[in-house]
């Protein structure tokens, strides 16, 4: 056991301090992200449980109910129909991305329980970096995971246009981006894992119910109206809405319903708007994210 | 590469395996001058000062909780210091934070490995973020691996490797990015003494192969022995820094420790018959004498006490620590748990 190669270098080097040290870090710490997905089978699986559940036993419920209370004036006859499960299906989608970007931001925790934060935070690269290469990697294993579920579209009726598939992976990049930011911020003021509950129940939780994810922000009462307005996620899910609606032959006024979009005011928030919102959003988070990492000593 | 085997005949040092530090490199590679760490009212570090220079190996020793890995953490850039300058390989620990963080390897005294990586990522990521050149990496990531002993086990899941083989990985991962001064913060705490032992000889070889400087804490006594110089830190404050040898020397005597049926008795007749204090500790009465061995039989024959038992031993460096701080170090460390058991946020707060 104790017997020892020969001849190693004794060579003086001396590590290097330029942006592209940081640029290596950056792709580092992304990558091990990737591979510690990659590892977790189960957790692939086991994340995938809860917006099937979502999707096909709630909304199968919700649907078989709603089209008993629709008036058929307004449900369209046969061709326009939508299937609420139809109408769930973004709103599953952008909860995937959610609940992964979340869990994913929140292994900081681990880390720093288990030492390898520490690890990294003595490593000679600006925090800032490993920051930024920790919310690429959430950012991808959630967009990946959310690609999973994207191929059940036509199990709820939702067609697989290429068009589709590009727009909705492209607001899901970028909603997995804001959200692991929002989530790394959170990570940043929690000691211990435990904390994960608290912010399960008081952060994750609200931002979904209050999202429209799960059902159209049309007429509500003003008081959740409001909190659906000042809910970033409402701006990543509407965007994702919108793009399977156009793909859908809908009635109009059923789509008045179900596609009714972010008013503000009676002015209805164009997508270019609400992903602008929603991409200063995570750019914001990220900011904050860095500073913090960055003073912690 | 590998025709740099130069400097190992000169440091191939005598029976204790620890051999004379290579004096090439010009200034002291830790200089550290009345440095102080305060927590509120808690003086945890008091106004140290020393040097270490380059190819030593230093050693830091006391009990717990004495302020060893508060000084450490100081060294490493992890917390700042209340007062008082220290440079590690001639930067500032407070102004070139970074500086001296490229030039220093860290092993913790709790893991920091990523359990659900192999070993060999474990390095890579390692590598990247200390800025190993790439088309350098696969090699340095292959030797120290080998020295180890760790090559076979290379695409492991770190989970999997056992308390000696983790503590293997993080010294190989201390190294990867060849620093100048290596810091092991109580490197073999809680393994095996065969692990110990093993771990030990791969220090000493990579400081001869690498010729760098080595800096470690410890509260083993034995483990202390294997350093060119210690420093006894107890209370915050450095009490005695020399080689073990002169430390030793210090104390001169041999230590003779008698348990008997009646300790004041036995005391109060040391004191009288042979005028020597006695110092009570471990359930036993220990009392330094010149020439142990000719003392003993005089002791049985006019000290008056029944004896039931009695040890002789050389100087130790276990007597070290009590010569200068008058305890031992399981008696500090005993006192030194309840101080904490007071104040729990010492702890933490040592350990950030």
């Amino acid at each position: 056991m104790s017997t020892l190669s020969v001849a190693a270098p004794a060579e003086v080097r001396i590590a290097g301090g330029r942006w592209r040290d940081d640029l290596r870090a950056v792709g580092m710490v992304w990558r091990r992200e990737l591979i510690r997905f990659r590892r977790n089978r189960l957790r692939i699986v086991t994340s995938l449980v809860q917006p099937i559940l979502f999707l096909f036993v709630l909304g199968t419920g919700l649907s078989s109910m709603i089209s008993q209370r629709l008036p058929a004036s307004v449900a369209g006859g046969a061709t326009g129909s939508v299937d609420f499960k139809t109408f769930m299906f973004p709103g599953v989608v952008a909860m995937t991305v959610l609940f992964t970007s979340i869990f994913s931001a929140v292994s900081i925790v681990w880390d720093r329980e288990f030492g390898f934060l520490r690890e990294m935070l003595v490593a000679p690269v600006r925090r800032g970096a490993l920051v930024v290469g920790k919310c690429a990697g959430g950012a991808t294993v959630a967009t990946a995971q959310a690609i999973v579920m994207l191929a059940l579209a036509g199990l709820v009726h939702v067609p697989y246009s290429p068009v589709l598939i590009i727009t909705l992976v492209g607001e899901m990049m970028l909603a997995a981006f804001a959200i692991t930011a929002l989530g790394t911020v959170l990570a940043s003021r929690m000691a211990q894992v435990e904390s994960f509950q608290v912010v399960m129940q008081f952060v994750v939780l609200p931002l979904f119910f209050l999202s429209g994810a799960l059902f159209p922000l049309s007429g509500l009462p003003t008081w959740l109206d409001a909190l659906a307005l000042i809910d970033p996620l409402s701006y990543l899910v509407d965007p994702m809405r919108r793009a399977v609606f156009e793909h859908l032959q809908v009635a109009p006024k059923l789509a008045a319903i179900y596609d009714h979009g972010i008013t503000w005011g009676s002015w209805r928030v164009p997508v270019g708007l609400e992903l602008g919102l929603a991409a200063v959003f995570g750019v914001t988070m990220l900011s904050i994210a860095i500073a913090a990492f960055s003073k912690t000593d | 590469m590998g025709s740099q085997t130069v400097a190992s005949e000169e440091l191939s040092g005598a029976g204790t395996g620890v051999s004379s530090p290579a004096t090439n490199m010009g200034g002291p590679a830790v200089e550290v001058r009345d440095l102080v760490k305060s927590y509120g009212d808690l003086e945890a570090v008091r106004s140290v000062s020393f040097e270490v220079a380059p190819g030593e190996t230093f050693g830091f020793l006391g009990p717990n909780g004495a302020g060893k890995s508060t000084t450490i953490s100081m060294l490493c850039t992890l917390i700042r210091p209340t007062s008082g300058v220290a440079k590690v390989a001639g930067f500032d620990v407070v102004s070139a934070r970074s500086e001296v963080r490229r030039r220093i390897g860290l092993v913790f005294q709790d893991t920091t490995l990523d359990d659900y990586l192999t070993a060999e990522e474990n390095l890579r990521f390692h590598a990247e973020l200390y800025g190993v050149p790439r088309s350098q990496a696969g090699e340095r990531i292959g030797d120290v691996l080998r020295m180890v002993g760790l090559w076979e086990r290379r695409t492991g899941i770190v989970r999997t490797f056992s308390g000696g083989m983790k503590r293997r990985l993080e010294i190989a991962r201390g190294l990867l990015h060849s620093p100048r001064v290596l810091f092991l913060d109580e490197p073999t705490v809680g393994l095996d003494p065969q692990t110990r032992s093993h771990i030990w000889g791969y220090i000493e070889e990579l400081r001869r192969r690498e010729s760098i400087t080595i800096f470690l804490t410890t509260h083993y006594m034995d483990e202390a022995e294997h350093c060119h110089r210690i420093a006894i830190i107890d209370q915050g404050k450095i009490v005695a820094i020399d080689t073990p040898e002169a430390l030793k020397g210090q104390v001169g005597s041999d230590r003779v420790q008698l348990q008997t049926h009646d300790d004041d008795a036995a005391t109060m007749a040391l004191k009288e018959k042979f005028g020597i204090e006695a110092t009570r500790s471990e359930g036993a009465l220990t009392i330094y004498v010149p020439g142990g061995e000719t003392f003993v039989p005089r002791l049985f024959a006019e000290l008056g006490v029944p004896i039931s038992s009695v040890s002789i031993a050389r100087p130790t460096l276990d007597d070290v620590f009590m010569e200068y701080t008058g305890r031992t170090i399981r008696d500090a460390e005993a006192s030194q748990s309840e101080r904490n058991a007071a104040q729990p946020w010492i702890r933490s707060s040592r350990r950030r």
